[in-house]
């Protein structure tokens, strides 16, 4: 079944462009390299398709709706918004698309012991989750300032079964939960599986993980069809590593006239440790398994991040996005955290949807772009997760404001 | 030209005592220490001196590594600090140096301009942790232009084909890593080290070191029977945290490795109160 194959694979050494490849230490380039071919053919077996299909489906209850939100439309002043609700995913977020696929995966590789970082919990509960679901042992790493942050997400995960296992090295988030994983994998890799969250680390990762949320960019490209009878003008992601953002862009690379434009945290401000906007501030890297943008220092190591949304506070991106920037496919923009948590209130009083902190960047960045591209056009953005996990750390927020 | 590393190999070979290569990370406890102890183990007796480059996020090591890169970096530990580092021990020491590093700094830097750098500096070797053979090609030619010498690992998950290709794209020597997992001492050599060995014997003659895991004279000696030289490092690191604030801590790195080498010195009890293994 070639015709499956996607036409934007990266070449055979994991590259889009000169972004991405496999730089790993040497125990892992065999595993990386076997995970490659297992992947490889399941991605052709309609067997493993079905299977998936049924749980997305019946499980995770996909498709998730495309929602007009016509009162922040009115009050954005300018183009129709419209919602890809993937934080009414089963969890409540589009992470366990991803973790789905790769559960599924590692089964069929007979790994029943499952290792996965996690910054905001949200890719964390859907690892544990559908460990639960297919009865695999479940360790999760989270910084411990992630872990403070986001204290019901870890709550979560312990009810799934989960072991969260903290991570107090280094700045204490995402960065280091993904370091201690890889050591992990290193250390266990006869019967351990990465459950990798985004669209990151070595080859074929990015890919995969790609692939495994492109159901969000499928659904939607026929949503809004149907809803509208034309392409969006602008698709509008926020972009940590960049899963949420790679999945709903798939559907639509083909299609010039739609602009694809992702959204980093711009954190406090653009300085050296307050922000993770890594094409604001990053330059040409390697760090965690690929070659990317990354915020390094002028001794390549990498600089602290901060961002109100754990989520996004990362000091690298996946590799296709730094491709697609390159190549001028897709444009990159940054939210501050103020901006965010206006976002974040506006949905909640406006639509009754809270959205994750990560997500309210791109309604932010999308209320914005309404203004400037008129009545006649149309936005859509992936909301890509829920803000129960979040209410706290808003609190906190608005409290500091006074 | 043969190289420093060749000769010392060659040296090796034709004597009876296994080799001792050891790690220390540039910068810990501070540069001017490092300077001190990698002097110390040369005068010692370590036959290569791996000088490892802090780096922020060093995902294939240990704590006790992890720590001490901490450390250097607090004390201004860099790419460009570890060259200067081993430019000033240069000419105070015999023994062939090989730069340990992530793939970051080394590319932040620029590849070219590293390699002249480094051959400027009175390096040996290179061995970058996260640049496997499929990444390293451009990285191996800048240095063989220099006269460096390109240092690759092998791991129990190496198959026999990128062996090969690890020998052919390598020299100098090549670090066989004794099992699966990050850096750290341990109270055992594994036991598929020897058959790592013996596979990589099976494609080629180039000299090889084994670590990960490695703190005592038996452990060194029991390497040495199928191996050309065993690291040490972890437990080196360790020694060097915990003595770290000691006006002994020179003299304390120097006894360890004359008791790693099997010399006969009344040590163990102070290394061992040190806690280091």
């Amino acid at each position: 079944m070639a015709s499956t194959i996607n036409r934007r694979d990266p070449d055979a050494r994991g590259y889009f462009g000169e972004f991405g490849g496999r730089f790993v230490p040497e125990t892992l380039v065999e595993p990386v390299e076997a995970l490659e071919r297992a992947y490889f053919q399941v991605r052709d077996d309609e067997g493993f398709r079905q299977e998936l299909d049924r749980l997305l489906k019946h499980y995770v209850g996909r498709p998730t709706p495309v929602y007009e939100a016509t009162r922040l439309t009115e009050a954005s002043g300018g183009a129709r918004i419209f919602l890809k609700r993937e934080d009414l995913a089963h969890t409540g977020a589009h992470k366990i698309n991803n973790a789905l696929g790769q559960a599924l995966l590692a089964v069929r590789m007979g790994k029943r012991r499952i290792v996965a970082e996690t910054g905001a919990g949200q890719h964390g509960v859907a690892t544990a989750t559908v460990c639960a679901l297919l009865g695999l042992e479940c360790h999760v790493y989270m910084g411990v300032e992630d872990m403070e942050r986001q204290a019901l997400n870890v709550f979560r995960m312990r009810l799934l079964g989960a072991n969260v296992r903290r991570v107090d090295g280094g700045s204490r988030t995402l960065k280091d939960a993904i370091n201690e994983a890889m050591r992990d994998w290193v250390t266990n890799v006869e019967d351990t599986y990465y459950l990798l969250g985004s669209v990151l680390g070595p080859h074929p990762y990015p890919l995969m993980v790609r692939e495994f949320q492109s159901v969000i960019g499928k659904e939607a490209r026929a949503q809004i069809l149907e809803l509208t009878g034309v392409l969006p003008t602008a698709i509008v992601a926020c972009v940590g590593g960049g899963s949420n953002a790679m999945g709903i862009f798939d559907a639509f690379i083909d299609d010039p006239a739609v602009r694809l434009i992702g959204v980093e945290a711009g954190g406090e401000r653009i300085a050296r440790g307050r922000h993770a906007a890594r094409f604001a501030g990053g330059s040409t890297g390697v760090l965690q398994g690929t070659r990317t943008f990354v915020l390094q220092d002028e001794d390549g190591n990498i600089e602290l991040t901060h961002s109100i949304s754990a989520g996004l506070d990362y000091a690298a991106v996946g590799p296709e996005h730094a491709w697609l920037r390159a190549i001028g496919r897709a444009e990159y923009a940054y939210v501050g955290d103020g901006d965010a948590l206006d976002a974040f209130q506006t949905l909640a009083r406006l639509e009754g949807i809270l959205p994750a902190l990560e997500s309210a960047h791109a309604v932010a960045y999308a209320r914005k772009l309404a203004r400037e591209l008129g009545t006649n056009a149309t936005i859509l953005v992936n909301l890509s997760g829920r803000g129960d996990k979040d209410v706290n750390t808003v609190e906190d927020a608005l409290t500091a404001r006074k | 030209m043969t190289s420093r590393i060749d000769q010392t190999f060659a040296r090796l070979r034709a004597g009876t005592r296994p080799g001792l290569v050891t790690y220390t990370t540039a910068g810990d406890p501070d540069l001017s220490r490092s300077a001190s102890i990698l002097k110390a183990l040369d005068r010692a007796g370590a036959d290569v001196l791996e000088v490892g480059v802090p780096f922020s996020d060093p995902l294939a090591d240990g704590p006790v590594i992890q720590r001490a890169t901490e450390r250097a970096l607090a004390a201004g530990g860099s790419l460009r600090a570890s060259l200067a580092l081993v430019a000033d021990v240069r000419p105070h020491v015999s023994a062939p140096i090989v730069i340990f590093s992530y793939a970051n700094p080394l590319l932040r830097m620029g590849i070219e301009r590293f390699a002249q750098q480094a051959a400027r500096s009175g390096v040996d070797g290179v061995l970058a942790l996260d640049l496997p053979i499929e990444e390293a090609q451009g990285f191996r030619d800048a240095l063989t232009a220099v006269g460096l010498d390109t240092i690759f690992l092998l791991s129990p998950t190496t198959t026999d084909a990128r062996i090969r290709r690890a020998a052919e794209l390598g020299s100098g020597f090549l670090y066989g890593i004794s099992r699966l997992g990050v850096t750290g001492a341990r109270d055992t050599v594994a036991s598929g080290a020897a058959g790592l060995v013996a596979r990589i014997r099976a494609v080629t003659s180039m000299p090889v070191a084994l670590g990960f895991g490695i703190s005592r004279p038996e452990h060194v000696a029991e390497v040495g029977g199928y191996a050309d030289a065993a690291v040490v490092g972890s437990a080196l690191v360790s020694l060097i945290a915990s003595e770290g604030g000691s006006p002994a801590l020179i003299e304390r790195v120097e006894e360890y490795v004359r008791w790693l080498k099997g010399d006969h010195v009344s040590l163990e009890s102070s290394v061992s109160r040190s806690g280091a293994l």
